[in-house]
Order: C-alpha cells, then structure tokens, then sequence
C-alpha cells in the first residue's frame, strides 16, 4: 500500500497514512485530486478505480470514505477486506464507531492503524491481537486522569 | 502561563467556527501560543500542544515548527510522549529534511527498550518513514529483533526488514539468516509477516528466489491446514481461515513457481484444491480465487488447471458485485493472448459488460472484445461493437472506431461490409477518429474497385446529410473527386443509383469550402476534389473559374493549390488528363490500432512494404513545380515512400501532408531552384529501388548517456536508397529500484542536419532493467558532417522531477559518413 485516506462527504480530511516519501505539497495536491475524483465517483460505480500509474481501492462507511492506493501487484478484493478489518477494529475500540469518534480522537484511530499496518502490509491477521495491544499500550499511559485510560492531553 | 487547552476542547472550539476566515483566526491564535509554550520549554504540556499541531496540520495548516518539538518528545522518558512523539514525526518529518537524522538515535535506543510497546513503536515509525542513511545505521537492530522469540516484535520487524531492503536493496544479504525458520511459527501475524518478507526478498533477487525455492513444499502446507482445519474464531473472516495469510502465500507460490516446473507441480494439487473448495458467496473468498486464479496464469501450469482458472474468471463475471466483474475483466485481459479459445467461450458475457454503467468495466470490457474478434464471429461482434461506438462517452470512441477500424481490416468478410462498417464509424464517431484513418481509408476505397460507384454514391448521400465531420467529409470529398464520373453516371450495382447532375455535386463540393464547419485541410481536400472533377466532368469553365477565385485566399495552402491548379489549366492544360487521371491500386501500409503498439503520432508510419513494382501516385499540386524542373511529359514520377519530417525540430512534428490524403512524401532536401513556401518534396532519385530498412549496416551501438541509474543506447540503421538519412533508436534502461516515470527524450541538432523524432514506446522506464523505453530518431545530413547531438532528459524518480542535459559526440563514424 502506497497510502491510505479518510475523508468524509465534503472532501474533509480525517486521516493520513503516507507509506511512500513525498513532500507536503505534493501530499495536498495527491490528496485534493484523489479526494475530488473519488467523491465524483456515483454509488453504483465499481470500488476500484486507476489514477495515475496506481490502482485505488476504495469503500465508504456512512460518511467516511476510506481509500487506499495500492500496487499494480496487488490484490483488490483483500485490500477491501483490509479496509474492512480496520473499520471493525476501530468499532471494538470505540464502541460502534461513528466519524465523530474520529475527528475527536484522530490520534488513536492512527495508533490503531499502526498496530495493524506497518509499512503498508498488514502486521497481524488476528482482530484480537490487535486490539490487546493497543489495551496493553493505553495503559502504559501516564498520569492517569480520573477517568481510566483517558488521555492527559 | 495557564495550562494550554487540551485537544479536545480546541477540536470542539475550531469546529464551531462557521467561516473558514474564522477558523483561520482560530488557529493562529492557538498556533501564537503554543509556539510560546514551546519556547519556554514546557515539558509537561509538550505531549498536548504537539497533539493539537497534528490536529491543525491535518486541517492543512502548516506545522513544521512543531518537527523538533516531536523529536523531544521521542526522546522522553514517558510513553504518551513517546506515542505522540513518534506519531508526529512519522506526519510532520519526512527524509528529505536532514532533521530527521536526529530520531535516529532516539530510535536505536527505542529498539532496545525494555518494554515492547516502545520497540514497537521504533519499529513502526523505522519502518513507515526510515530513510536510506537511517536503515543503514539501524538495519542491525532489526536483525537482531527479527531473530527474538517475541512474536509481537518478530511480525514487526519482518515488515520493518521489508522497508529497509526497499530502502536499500544491499542489506538484503543481511536478513538472509534470520529467515532461516520464519516459517515454522506457530503465530499467524508472524507468518504473515515472513512471508511478505520473503516475497520481497525473491522479487528483487533472483538468487534469493533459487534459494527460497524448496520453501515450496513448506507453504503449500500451511495452505492446505489453513484450508482443512477447523473453525478458528481468532483468524475466521466470514468462513474462511485467515484469508490474508492464504493470498499472500498464494503470491509467494507464484513468485517461486514462475518459470521453474517442479515448483509448478508441487503446488498443483493445492491451488485445485483452493480453486474449487474455496467459498464464493463472499468477497473473501473470492479475493483468494482471484489470487488464485493469477498464480494459476502465471505458474507452468498444466492445461487443465489454466481452464479452470479460466472458467472462475467466468463465473466472475456473472456475478453481481461489480467489482468481481472488474477483478475478472482485468484479469482476463492479460490471459486473452495465451489462452485465446478459453476466453472465446465467455465472450457473450463481455460483450454484455459493454452495457454496464461503470466507465472501468465499459472500457476493460470493450478493450477484451477487440482482443476477441476473429473470423468467425466479426460481423456479430461488430454489431455490438458499432452500437457501442454509438452510445458510450466521448473518452472512449477514438479507441473505440481504431479497434473497429482494426478489427474491420483484419477479418472483414467481405468489401462491401467493410466500406458500410467504415462509413457507419464515419457517420457516428466522425470526429474522433484518428487522423491516419482518412488515408487508411481512401487507401482501402481505391482497392476495392468494384466498390467505387457505391462507395461514392453513399458518401455523396452522407455528405448531404452533414458536413461537420471532418474525416468523413475529407474522405468523401476525395472519392468524389475520385470517382465523380461514376456518380452523375448513375452506375450502381450494389444499391438503387440516385440521379445527380455535375452541378450538383460541384454545389456540395464549393458548400464545402465556404462553410465555416470545414477545417483548414478539409477545404484543401475538397480543391484538389474540384480540380480532378476538371477531366470526369464537362462543366470545365465552372471549376476553372472557382480555382481562380481561390487563388486570391486568404488561407495561403488554397491559395498555392489554387494557383497551381491554375497553371495546369493555362500553361499545361495537355498534362492535365494526365495528372488527373484516377489513381492506381496502392500497396497497404501497416495501419495501428488501440491494441497495438503505436509507433508514431498519428502520423502514417509508412512501413518499408514490400514492393515489387513501383508505388506510382500522382501529386498533382507538388509535381507541378517539380515537373517544370524535369520537364516530364505525360510521365508519372515515382515517389518513395516515407514519412515527411517537415520540421526540422527536434519533437516529433505533425505530418503536413500537403493532400493529407496519401502517406507518401519525399525526403526534404535543398532543391532551391523552384522557391516554394513549404519544404519542397524531394522526388529521391528516380530510382526504382524497393525501399528496404535491412541494412542495420554493421554499425556498432553506442551509450550515449549513462548517469544516476539512467543508461540510453543508440543502435544504428540505414535506409537503402538514400544514404543521408540515419535512424537511430534509443534505448533507455533503469538501473534503479525506482521507475521513472514521464520520461521525456528530446534531442537537438546542427543547422545543417534535420533530425525527425518518432513516438516513443512508452514513458515510463521500469526499475531493475525490468525493461526499456525505446523511441527511433531519424536524422538527415546531406553534408555528411560529424554528427553531433545535445540530448534532454527529463523524468520523475521517486517522486522527485529530473533534468538533465547531455551532449552526445561520440557517434561512430560510419553512422554519418
């Protein structure tokens, strides 16, 4: 996977994974072009799409669109299950995830991410795995308010 | 100082702003004071202040004063800053600022953390963003985490391994050991990992693939546990046992059974097994038949197993997920070559996806059509194909009337279907047309001669109908000037003849140049029509009075015909049968396609044909300059064909074929005794030599450039007849890991030689020498001076633009002598 985005129907941006180097203006100008392309896109139409030399995968979830970049060598239809394996993490996590929870607590839909992707692929194919982890890593956390596991900032 | 806010309560408050003006505000009132707080070194608040920046950054607001800030964070002792830290540098750093270097420290340290959620967050950020300089210096400790018992930091390291031999391909060696029992874990994400670790390895080293290869027997049967046991809630995704795990060790099996027949069979039986067994009411399952069915294609497989693969593409297709219909339209693109007649049997079901209403079904879908015509089913398919033609987008119908056009060619049963299949193109997709179909056509119109009285008489009919599409209207133009005659006759086998006077047909014609529809070459088209129709019709004194009319235009090509054809009917009115008369069988010319690949601009590539007898054409306009040199009588000029290199620029120019209606033009060369406007037409020697290329003369290839991974070789030829003109073809090869994309070859010469640039092959130069762009030059040195060239580079690597000038000296001398 080269990248993955979040982006919600009016084209705001909730999340950005980059897994290849490219520099901030080209990051918006990537983002802006695909964000614009894909919310063209009418719903019957097909999850996948080719733009530039890449092959975009794409799903929306209520009103988040999830779309990933892949590899010509890659496989569409598991790159579908992975964007749904995400979504289910980020469920378990916050409990019937809405994009709310999202915008609110963007830095943990990332550290979600990056106990599930590294480098683009995926680390890990068990759900539970995934999610004990980032258990095990929230408690690390510290000071602890007086809520449990809410974070200090 | 009060503690800064939190991030909450900044997301809620920016949220409220109602104007993008006040949201503005906003931010830079947090953004003033949190710089502040950075300023004062707060330890405390840090964490939450970059948290805020990353918020603001991911509103598109800058925040790369906060790069520092994240890099103290890392280096904190506590976790949440460390979490923070390391998010905010894998979002606000990147590798091409030095301050990146900094984490690289912190990072080691945190490689070797005493807890393992801080490793994994090393390990994480190293391998989303770590540069070439920090996997050097790093690539050690990954090593070492890639050999510990701990699962959950082993699968992060497999994968942190796999960006650094990304990164730098040479560590590669350095991970070999590590590798050694990978695969007997027990733990699936470990599994996963070694085997994306694996694959990485074997795609970018043919050794490592030779030394993996007894691997084979070893993942083919973890596939076939996977496959037969139980229900495992942990990894269970809609019935099936860890569907990840199983596509990626189905990529690594067609890796390593690429090309090598033992591994091919040893893995046989398990994808039969896959293929059938596997659950198809889901899109899991058939992510792993489309898996599947790709190493199927790829391995040696045997015959039965490619049918079946063959037959779940199928299947594919019928289904009602669109994007099975995608998956399985692409795929059969790339199987349509080698297993032609499999694919033949699902042809219905393609051509019904040409009615679908996504635009990437539609285009896959008409792109395997084309690839499935043949004898036998052409006049079918052509329906089909033309009624698509009629209804799809704009963005497909050049495409769409090349293929038909190609296919029409090919298989046409017979001449009269071809010319109604032509003018049905003509008729509804006029305009996109390519501009090398119209002399393809007129091309086609001359050989078949039974066909030229209804051939005009259905063009005059079209022409009356609608004027606006220029290819057709330059096609019909032509054969009225052609075949006139035949019109007002009233001759017509093949349909009802429609009676015509002259007058009308030279209305239609003279409507044509004054129409405000009618292009530039268009009006040419229809003079030179006027002019012919001087010797097939008798109502001379009109046409002579209208080309004397245009020989005042405004448009200076009307203008330079008009005044020829006028010397014709003054000075050299016993020449004008002559020159006028109609126009010999020609020989065919490779004509291009959308499936194959397109060597020019739309230009005519005149491929050297095989000629026996001499190409004799008529130019009516040209010759009669040249003829006042040579004095020919009633002789007709031979003409060589080639493509005319107009320009003498560098970029492959458009062909300004003076008729634009035949391929065949002389060289330029320095005939200045008649001053013309243009180029003049260089009649090459009366020569009667077929037109070969086969004297690739032992002239030695060249490099011409080779720097920062990018080699261009030339490779010389000659052409027979005319010894001036070199052709050279470049070839441009990639010794990077990287492609370079949108690779642009420009050259330039001296004054005194003309030098004509070709399309090129494609734009992209694969990584590894996987392959080359090629691209041919032709250059003209009537002087036989040194041949001399500067080059221009320009490409993007690695999502950085480059340029480069060269100058290319070193040419053997036999390429210009």
């Amino acid at each position: 996977m080269q990248f993955m985005l979040l982006f919600s129907r009016q084209g705001k941006l909730r999340l950005q994974k980059w897994y290849v180097p490219l520099s901030d203006k080209e990051k918006k100008k990537i983002t802006r072009e695909l964000v614009q392309t894909v919310l063209a896109r009418k719903p019957k139409m097909c999850s996948f799409l080719e733009w530039r030399d890449l092959k975009v995968v794409y799903k929306r979830y209520a009103s988040l669109y999830f779309c990933c970049a892949i590899e010509n060598q890659d496989n569409e239809l598991i790159t579908l299950e992975i964007i749904h394996r995400y979504v289910e993490l980020l469920d378990k996590y916050f409990g019937s995830v809405c994009e709310l929870d999202i915008i609110f607590n963007f830095e943990k839909a990332y550290f979600i991410l990056d106990e599930f992707l590294l480098g683009g692929e995926a680390q890990d194919t068990s759900k539970k795995n995934v999610l004990k982890a980032i258990e095990q890593a929230d408690l690390l956390q510290e000071p602890r308010h007086e809520y449990f596991n809410v974070p200090v900032y | 100082m009060p503690a800064p806010i939190r991030l909450r309560e900044l997301i809620r408050t920016i949220r409220t702003a109602r104007t993008q003006a006040e949201e503005r505000e906003m931010i830079q009132k947090e953004c003033a004071a949190i710089r502040s707080s950075f300023r004062e070194e707060d330890n405390t608040y840090r964490c939450r202040n970059v948290a805020k920046l990353l918020y603001m950054h991911m509103l598109g607001y800058p925040a790369h004063f906060g790069q520092l800030e994240c890099l103290k964070l890392i280096a904190s002792q506590k976790f949440t800053d460390k979490r923070i830290g390391y998010l905010g540098a894998m979002l606000l750093l990147d590798e091409r600022q030095d301050v990146h270097l900094l984490m690289t420290n912190c990072i080691k340290n945190d490689l070797n953390h005493s807890t393992q959620y801080v490793q994994g967050l090393a390990l994480c950020t190293l391998g989303c963003m770590g540069s070439s300089e920090m996997c050097r210096d790093l690539a050690g400790e990954v090593e070492k985490l890639l050999k510990t018992s701990n699962s959950y930091l082993r699968k992060k390291a497999a994968l942190c391994a796999v960006h650094v031999i990304r990164k730098v391909p040479e560590l590669m060696e350095m991970f070999l050991p590590a590798t050694k029992n990978l695969l007997s874990e027990k733990n699936h994400g470990v599994l996963h990992t070694s085997v994306v670790l694996l694959t990485e390895m074997c795609e970018r080293s043919p050794d490592m693939l030779l030394h993996f290869r007894k691997l084979v027997p070893q993942l083919v049967r973890i596939l076939k546990n996977l496959i037969m046991s139980g229900y495992s809630p942990e990894h269970d995704v809609s019935g099936i046992s860890d569907p990840f795990l199983q596509v990626r060790i189905l990529r690594l099996l067609r890796i390593l059974g690429r090309s090598d027949d033992d591994s091919s069979e040893a893995m046989n039986d398990i994808l039969a097994q896959v293929a059938t067994n596997t659950e198809t009411s889901k899109n899991v399952g058939n992510a792993i038949l489309y898996e599947t069915v790709l190493t199927i294609m790829d391995i040696k497989s045997e015959s039965g197993l490619r049918v079946l693969a063959i037959n779940i593409l199928g299947r594919f297709l019928l289904n009602n997920d669109k994007n099975i219909r995608y998956v399985a339209l692409t795929s059969l693109l790339k199987t349509v070559q080698t297993d032609h007649n499999a694919v033949q049997r699902h042809r219905s079901t393609i051509v019904d996806c040409l009615k679908d209403l996504d635009v990437s079904i539609k285009r896959r879908a008409m792109e395997l059509s084309f690839a499935l015509v043949n004898g036998n089913n052409i006049r079918g398919m052509m329906k089909e194909l033309l009624y698509f033609l009629d209804s799809c987008d704009p963005e497909f119908k050049a495409d769409c009337a090349s293929g038909v056009f190609l296919a029409a060619e090919k298989y046409a049963p017979s001449k009269r279907w071809h010319i109604d299949t032509i003018m049905r193109v003509l008729t509804t997709a006029g305009s996109y047309v390519r501009d090398d179909s119209v002399p393809n056509l007129i091309q086609l119109i001359t050989n078949s001669v039974e066909m030229h009285a209804y051939t005009v008489q259905r063009l005059y009919k079209a022409l009356l109908d609608d004027i606006s599409q220029q290819p057709l209207v330059q096609v019909s133009s032509w054969c009225i000037g052609e075949y006139g005659d035949l019109l007002v006759s009233g001759q017509c086998e093949e349909e009802e003849p429609i009676q015509v006077t002259e007058d009308e047909v030279l209305d239609v014609l003279e409507g044509l140049l004054v129409s405000n529809l009618s292009a530039p070459v268009t009006r040419g088209y229809s003079l030179t029509a006027i002019m012919k129709l001087s010797t097939r019709f008798s109502s001379v004194n009109r046409i002579k009075k209208v080309v004397s009319i245009y020989g005042s235009s405004i448009d200076v090509e009307l203008q330079q015909r008009a005044v020829e054809y006028n010397a014709l009917f003054k000075k050299y009115d016993h020449m004008r049968p002559a020159l006028l008369e109609r126009m010999p069988i020609m020989e065919k010319t490779a004509s291009n396609g959308p499936t194959e690949i397109v060597q020019t601009n739309g230009e005519t590539e005149a491929s050297m044909p095989d000629t026996k007898h001499l190409p004799l054409v008529t130019q009516p306009a040209n010759q009669a300059n040249d003829l006042l040199d040579l004095l020919g009588g009633n002789d007709v000029v031979p003409v060589i064909q080639t493509t005319l290199p107009t320009k003498p620029a560098s970029a492959g120019g458009e062909l300004l074929d003076l008729l634009g209606d035949l391929s065949l033009s002389g060289d330029p060369a320095p005939a200045p005794s008649v001053p013309i406007s243009q180029p003049p037409f260089l009649l090459d020697g009366l020569s009667s030599q077929p037109l070969f290329n086969d004297t690739s003369a032992a002239i030695p290839p060249m490099t011409a450039y080779s720097k920062n991974g990018l080699k261009i070789e030339l490779t010389f030829e000659r052409t027979n007849p005319n010894p001036n003109i070199a052709v050279i073809t470049i070839h441009a090869t990639n010794t990077t890991e990287a492609d370079m994309t949108e690779f642009v070859f420009q050259a330039a010469v001296p004054k005194t030689f003309q030098l004509q640039l070709l399309s090129p092959s494609s734009n992209i130069v694969p990584a590894l020498n996987q392959g080359s762009v090629t691209q041919v030059i032709r250059v003209l040195n009537p002087q036989k001076q040194q041949l001399r060239m500067r080059v221009k580079l320009t490409y993007t690597h690695k999502g950085s633009p480059v340029q480069d000038l060269a100058e290319v000296n070193n040419f053997p001398p036999q390429s210009w002598q």
